[in-house]
């Protein structure tokens, strides 16, 4: 495990811990699109225990210094799954998690879509397919620094539909940036429908192999192995690898899982009351 | 006049210009996409190849990489033909450069109908429009070799996107070797009490031309260069308008969105006077560049004539 634990501005989380916590921050996610009346919460869901992974146990970086040079990137390309950075953020310590009810509102700096105003976020977002080109960016900065940074791009399924997003899977295998990780958030549901109906995707890991990336995949839920595969990522790089984390949209809320009707809207007072009870 | 203007490449003084700062801008490194001899980037790839990314015609993703190196403190100058440096990834543009307000430099070559044969689809006629649409950016249009070097220059020493607009063809050399490039502020070429003729580009040549044949028509026509269209010089073209009492615009660009609507804007709110315009009124053809200049409208006579209008219109 290359856990950097002294680095995350003081916490110090055993993967035992890590299942209480993922409950807590997505009660903040909830609360987050609530208090805001308009949000995403189920790449939210799906995608949180990926970040808590990256934030809590897997990356090197300092909340205290968001800008220091050795840290390692996360990009955020399905930037509309902003509660549940900002839940992780908040909670790491980039910015007090008060302003997590300033979501959407007018003078926040914690943007509908992630945007780099807010301390800890990298990269504007909010249109589909840029964020593994721009982490292919930061990998090559990295290469030509002579820094041993990894850069993480977290896309969604439906975002694969992107053509940017193999243009940019093509060239970080010819300039091999084997630095830079892609983790998809397999949750079958995009915006309309699931993703079978809207794109057919698959085969996806051989999608990916074919354009010369490493391919893993994982229980985007199960933090053992999450853990285990982050750590796989990291060992051995020979060629840019790609996480296909199975996960589940709307994670954790019973009437939000696997609900293409919970992509894009907030729950109502009732809603709000049933999901925080299961989530305590 | 344009007999002494010896014809110089813009894309060619730009390769040249690139592998003149490598020493002095560590950071600057150079993205193409497949077309690296045509932009003259070539020179730097085959001399800095570690420092040099291509990326394929695959416009989306030039940009999108282009700005994660700009958001790791690197300078990337990127550079495609304009068509598909501006029409293509104008989202990446929009969302990753501009709105993420990002150090990155988009020069790019064969501009307008200077491009000649190839035909319309290779017309940039529509990249000022759009690129000034974007707030973020900073946008030049050069009017010769000279000028580029500097402008190219000042882009690399100057935080914040640009967009920089070359040209297919040799144009001619208006400027000494002392001229001095200011950025977003005009140049005042011709002093001239009746008429002001505001160029960008290769039509700033054109523009002089032009006040030679006014002169000998007793018509007496101030001309100034705007290569700088964001930020535009408003105070300049504002006193031209109220000292001159007329405007002409000339542009290698289409009629909607370029200078002439630029120049419109800061003449309505500042010095409402008679304005006219030269430039592309649509689509064009394949043909060589100093034919489509004639078919199109964008010779010394059409520009002449259109200030002969502006001047008739003074004071209805």
């Amino acid at each position: 495990m290359i856990g950097t634990d002294a680095a995350v501005g003081g916490h110090n989380y055993s993967v035992s811990d890590l299942p209480a916590l993922a409950k807590e921050l997505r009660r903040d996610v909830i609360q987050t699109i609530y208090t805001a009346g308009s949000g995403h919460p189920g790449g939210s869901l799906s995608e949180l225990d990926i970040l808590i992974s990256l934030y809590f146990r897997v990356m090197r970086h300092n909340p205290q210094d968001p800008q220091w040079p050795d840290r390692d990137r996360f990009i955020l390309s399905k930037g509309h799954a902003s509660p549940g950075f900002y839940a992780v953020l908040a909670r790491a310590g980039y910015f007090p998690k008060e302003e997590l009810a300033t979501y959407r509102q007018l003078n926040s700096r914690i943007q509908g879509h992630a945007h780099p105003m807010t301390p800890g976020v990298e990269m504007n977002s909010g249109s589909l397919g840029m964020g593994l080109s721009f982490a292919l960016g930061c990998a090559l900065a990295a290469r030509l620094d002579g820094k041993d940074y990894l850069v993480y791009a977290l896309l969604g399924d439906g975002e694969c539909d992107e053509g940017e997003i193999w243009e940019a899977a093509m060239s970080a295998a010819h300039h091999e940036a084997t630095n830079l990780v892609a983790i998809v958030d397999r949750n079958r549901i995009q915006n309309d429908r699931f993703t079978d109906q809207v794109m057919r995707l698959e085969p996806l890991a051989r999608k990916w192999r074919d354009f010369g990336w490493r391919v893993l995949e994982t229980d985007g839920h199960d933090f053992e192995a999450l853990l285990s595969t982050l750590d796989k990522a990291r060992r051995r790089r020979t060629r840019p690898t790609v996480i296909i984390a199975n996960t589940v949209k709307g994670k954790g809320v019973s009437f939000m899982e696997n609900n293409p009707g919970f992509h894009g809207r907030a729950p109502n007072a009732q809603e709000f009351e049933k999901a925080m009870e299961e989530l305590a | 006049m344009a007999a002494q203007w010896k014809m110089a490449s813009t894309r060619q003084i730009y390769g040249e210009t690139l592998l003149e700062m490598a020493d002095s801008f560590p950071d600057l490194v150079v993205l193409g996409g497949d077309l690296n001899v045509s932009v003259f980037t070539h020179l730097w790839r085959d001399k800095y190849p570690e420092r040099f990314f291509d990326f394929g015609p695959a416009e989306q993703n030039l940009i999108g990489v282009g700005a994660g190196l700009a958001a790791s403190g690197k300078i990337p100058f990127v550079s495609t033909f304009s068509v598909f440096g501006v029409g293509r990834p104008f989202d990446q543009l929009r969302v990753l450069v501009s709105q993420g307000n990002l150090n990155l430099k988009l020069v790019c070559t064969h501009a307008g109908i200077l491009t000649g044969e190839d035909g319309m689809s290779a017309h940039g006629i529509e990249d000022l429009s759009l690129i000034c649409a974007l707030p973020s950016f900073t946008v030049i249009s050069p009017a010769d070799t000279v000028e580029t070097v500097q402008a190219v220059e000042l882009a690399a020493r100057t935080e914040g996107p640009f967009y920089i607009r070359l040209s297919r063809a040799a144009t001619p050399v208006i400027h000494d070797a002392d001229y001095q490039f200011n950025l977003g502020q005009a140049e005042r070429l011709r002093e001239g009490g009746d008429v002001t003729i505001i160029a960008t580009g290769v039509m700033v040549s054109v523009s002089l031309e032009a006040a030679d044949l006014l002169a000998e028509a007793g018509v007496q026509a101030r001309v100034l260069n705007v290569h700088t269209l964001k930020p535009v010089d408003v105070p300049t073209i504002a006193a031209a308008a109220r000292e001159t009492g007329a405007v002409v615009t000339a542009e290698e660009h289409y009629l909607h969105g370029g200078l002439g609507s630029i120049v419109a804007q800061a003449v309505g709110q500042h010095c409402p006077v008679p304005v006219e315009m030269v430039a592309l009124q649509g689509y064009s053809e394949s043909a060589r560049a100093e034919e489509l200049m004639v078919k199109c409208g964008l010779t010394p006579e059409k520009v002449k004539d259109a200030a002969l209008k502006a001047v008739s219109r003074k004071g209805g």
